[in-house]
């Protein structure tokens, strides 16, 4: 998240509301370490990054929705080793899991 | 002060700090924010906060980042727990950067500071020599040091550990014997040293000389330094031994992943 703070708190200073999504979990084969961190504005802006390019895409929509309030903030898992895997998984077969949340704190 | 802001402040500051996040269970979203001398923020309640905090310095002492559950009152055992709710936290450390100590201040020490600095090392460059040992060779390190080795490990051996990393390239047995004395005395990660298989040779009698001759302490040495890459630059050097520090602490084997099976990641 240290790559991510200029953004960020060019965002906040504007009053520009953000989410953040944070790999917090890793099973098997994962391109980012526990940690790597991806910021979205609500313009649509992106910085950082959570996987080797897989998932971010899938992140983006749902970190809007979050700021959009049309899901809450949560644990969303990616990979194809879990039933409740999302539809979009990583090129290297691993599982990961990330906390999306709106950074207002 | 919000929580972010007294976080971004300590991460510009480089200084050692944990973040806990509920990230599943009661309380989802709230946070924690640990450091060696102060815990501000509540997940919801005293116990939970006091065990979190407890659990975040070990996790910061150790370099790791992680997800722990516990009871909504800090309950660690099942049989405390018993159908109580549990909450998920994410324990996020941030450590400060890891060290290396470059002993000799020579052609190879500036290619290898500056890709220790890609690497994300803070970097101290240290040789007896003051001629050799100027700010103005080594713009590149945080630290540039005109001493013997012994005072350098007197002043930060003690704050070595398995992250961090002294390379010796001095090829000077004056200056390399004293250098692997200090390194070993240290809980430090890796220790390079470099020079010809003949001046390796010559250097394990002087050591021997001094006393450092038992196998636990000579396997601890990585000498001729580095991987076996054909290089001969000071930078295709330098990344011989980065690459052996990344494979030393990883455990993996260096070998190109076509000729080997098995997980990339793990």
């Amino acid at each position: 998240m240290r790559e991510l703070l200029d953004e960020l708190d060019r965002w906040r200073h504007s009053g520009t509301r953000v989410a953040l999504a944070r790999v917090v979990d890793i099973d098997g084969s994962g391109p980012r370490d526990i940690g790597a961190a991806m910021a979205v504005s609500a313009e649509g802006e992106v910085v950082g990054s959570v996987s080797g390019g897989c998932v971010e895409g899938a992140v983006v929509t749902e970190a809007l929705g979050i700021l959009n309030g049309e899901r809450p903030a949560g644990i969303i898992t990616f990979g194809y080793s879990d039933d409740e895997a999302f539809a979009v998984g990583l090129t290297c077969g691993g599982t990961i899991r990330l906390f999306i949340e709106e950074l207002d704190w | 002060m919000s929580v972010y802001d007294d976080l971004a402040e300590r991460l510009r500051a480089e200084e050692p700090v944990a973040l806990v996040t509920v990230v599943d269970g009661p309380g989802l979203g709230s946070k924690l924010l640990v450091t060696p001398g102060s815990v501000t923020g509540s997940l919801g309640h005293g116990e939970l906060d006091r065990v979190a905090a407890r659990d975040s310095l070990a996790e910061l002492e150790a370099g790791r980042s992680g997800v722990r559950r516990y009871g909504p009152e800090g309950q660690t055992t099942p049989e405390d727990l018993g159908e109580s709710a549990l909450v998920t936290v994410f324990i996020e450390t941030w450590a400060p950067p890891p060290q290396m100590l470059i002993f000799g201040a020579v052609d190879f020490t500036a290619a290898l500071a500056r890709v220790a600095k890609v690497l994300g090392y803070r970097v101290m460059v240290c040789d007896a020599r003051e001629i050799f040992a100027t700010r103005r060779r080594f713009p590149m390190a945080d630290e540039v040091r005109v001493s013997w080795p012994g005072p350098v490990f007197e002043e930060h051996g003690a704050g070595l550990g398995s992250r961090d990393a002294v390379c010796i390239l001095t090829h000077d047995p004056k200056f390399d014997v004293p250098a692997i004395e200090g390194a070993l005395a240290t809980r430090v990660g890796y220790i390079g040293v470099m020079g010809s298989r003949r001046t390796h040779h010559t250097r394990l009698e002087r050591l021997a000389e001094v006393g450092i001759d038992k196998p636990e302490q000579l396997d601890r040495l990585m000498s001729p330094i580095g991987l076996d890459l054909g290089g001969r630059t000071p930078e295709e050097t330098a990344i011989s031994i980065c690459a052996e520090i990344i494979a030393e602490r990883t455990g993996r084997s260096a070998a190109p992943l076509r000729s080997i099976d098995g997980a990339i990641h793990s």
